[in-house]
């Protein structure tokens, strides 16, 4: 889904510049590559408290800060976690065509919304691929906000910039705004709410997941959805880029130092455990979002209309089945990561499909992973082997999430 | 096999990063009559067999080992070649050999226990034991002192 690349990312930046030798040291790429990196407003913050800064879609990020990767990813779940995410790309569409705009670009049924409620969504090409996947908020029903991943800008505003000025040729009305004068920040977990409430007058006990509102916050005008990319409770705050700072301090100050500022190597972990998808690994320009498990968020109305690129393929899959399926995996031996592959356990060593996403989870102790197999092969209990490094491992198909989500839902 | 390789090399390539893009901090503890490599494993030899490890610099740097691929016992390993690798949580990174020979002892409880390459990467993190072919080999590793100073530098770079 959004966000998080880390791994993936810098080992394609890596390799532009590796040599054969120390494949653990390859400084010269780094340097090379962080001459060019954008800077969150929270940067210097980042580095003063110990944030490793790594290059992400073109960003400086922290990877992570003194705590460990596993310390992180358990103290999110049992306190909380604030995360700088404004290298991701907010966005909002205005107008009284946005909507139907939008949805010729998109899978959601966004006119069904109700004011101030949003859900995920898929960019989709016209091979029902996936150019990105995004949170979409229905404002009013002349405002939609969207939020999408840092690594997909370019293509994704080329995209709607594109179809927009179509658009708009034909007399439609539709206008963008794209937010570069805000921060986002990512508060997550059983603290979040409860810490935030501190800084603000809305009631956040009325606010569920999804919702979305503009309110005041530390004393400032923030977009504040509860939302996240952890399964954990929580939200994020569109905060103006001036006063992110502030209510970065104050986040953490009012949590009493349990909400920790947290980095992109947990904020990966946490949601590889939640199931949820990081595009580039485990959705693609070719993967459709029947096959990559997300026919759940193609609204009905949609389904039987189509009216975005690519419908065909993906109505088409809707009512035959995809020819593969997105799986959680759980797996003996080492951690599978991304491209290993999945063989039939059959002794046959067939090839079955590919893990997408892949690690060991530190709330389980045990490896998870994700990726798509064949399908027949995908329901839970199915039993197959990954290979990693040239040797195969038994593992199993398992419902996602692998760990319980915690989403504050409407009663 | 392309694809196993270039696998291996973009998560080696992840732990190379974390790696290299580290804050300063203090610096890693380093033990006198061992042997260091530039990749970050120490070997101490007595008589000749050799132990093998990776260093509490390489350790810290990784964070939270939670899987160790160990040779088989009867393999010949040999100087700056990979015979195994670490995962963390987050990268595999592979281990090299500072010393040619044949592995005569592999660290089981680290199966188990993988853990203990953090806690304890001299002792009982130990990887493999090693009957040493050429002791020579010995001279183009570093000392203590060089591998702190290595160390040190690598780290300043960033």
């Amino acid at each position: 889904m959004r966000g998080l690349l880390a791994c993936a990312t810098l080992a394609r930046r890596a390799g532009a510049a590796a040599s054969g030798a120390g494949r653990r040291h390859l400084a010269g790429a780094a340097e090379a590559a962080e001459a060019e990196l954008k800077k969150t407003a929270l940067y210097d913050f980042h580095v003063a408290h110990g944030g490793k800064m790594v290059p992400f879609a073109g960003w400086s990020m922290p990877i992570q800060y003194k705590d460990s990767i596993m310390d992180s990813t358990l103290n999110c779940r049992a306190n909380g976690s604030l995360f700088d995410v404004s290298h991701m790309c907010g966005l909002s569409l205005h107008g009284s065509q946005a909507i139907p705009f939008l949805e010729t670009l998109v899978v959601a049924d966004v006119a069904a919304l109700k004011d101030g409620t949003g859900s995920l969504t898929v960019f989709t090409n016209e091979k029902g691929g996936a150019i990105d996947d995004s949170v979409v908020t229905k404002v009013t029903d002349k405002h939609v906000y969207l939020v999408v991943n840092a690594g997909c800008r370019d293509k994704d505003l080329a995209h709607i910039g594109a179809h927009m000025e179509a658009f708009n040729k034909k007399g439609g009305d539709v206008k963008w705004h794209i937010h570069d004068e805000r921060s986002l920040l990512a508060l997550q977990g059983p603290l979040a709410a409860p810490t935030l409430q501190l800084l603000t007058k809305e009631d956040l006990s009325k606010m569920y997941f999804s919702d979305f509102k503009m309110i005041d916050i530390n004393g400032s005008a923030c977009f504040l959805t509860r939302t996240g990319y952890t399964g954990e409770d929580g939200f994020e705050i569109s905060v103006p880029s001036e006063n992110a700072l502030d209510l970065a301090k104050a986040l953490l100050e009012k949590s009493e130092g349990k909400v920790r500022l947290t980095g992109l190597g947990a904020r990966d972990s946490l949601r590889l455990e939640a199931g949820l998808c990081l595009y580039g690994n485990d959705m693609e320009q070719h993967t459709t979002p029947v096959e990559a498990g997300l026919s759940w968020a193609i609204g009905k109305r949609r389904r039987a209309e189509g009216g975005f690129l690519g419908a065909e393929v993906i109505l088409k899959q809707l009512k035959e089945g995809p020819k593969i399926r997105r799986v959680g995996i759980f797996s003996q031996g080492p951690p599978p990561r991304s491209h290993s592959a999945i063989v039939s356990g059959d002794g046959s060593g067939e090839n079955i499909g590919e893990v997408t996403s892949g690690g060991f989870s530190p709330c389980l102790k045990k490896n998870i992973a994700m990726g798509y197999v064949k399908s027949g092969l995908h329901k839970a209990g199915t039993e197959f082997k990954v290979v990693v490094r040239g040797k195969s491992y038994d593992a199993v198909v398992t419902k996602m999430p692998f760990v319980p989500t915690k989403y504050y839902k409407a009663p | 096999m392309a694809m196993a390789s270039s696998r291996l090399l973009w998560a080696s390539r992840a732990a190379s990063y974390l790696r290299i893009s580290t804050f300063p901090r203090a610096f890693s503890t380093v033990l006198k009559d061992l042997k260091y490599a530039e990749t970050h494993e120490w070997v101490k030899v007595e008589g000749d067999l050799a132990t093998v490890g990776i260093t509490d610099h390489a350790q810290d740097h990784l964070g939270d080992v939670v899987y160790v691929e160990l040779p088989e016992v009867g393999t010949c390993v040999s100087q700056g070649n990979n015979f195994g690798a670490v995962e963390s949580v987050k990268a595999t990174s592979d281990i090299n050999s500072p010393i040619s020979g044949e592995v005569i002892a592999v660290n089981d409880e680290l199966t188990e226990k993988p853990g203990l390459v953090n806690a304890n990467p001299y002792e009982g993190g130990w990887i493999i034991k090693v009957k040493v072919k050429d002791a020579g080999e010995l001279n183009s590793l570093m000392d203590d002192e060089k591998y702190s100073k290595f160390c040190e530098e690598e780290d300043g770079k960033h």
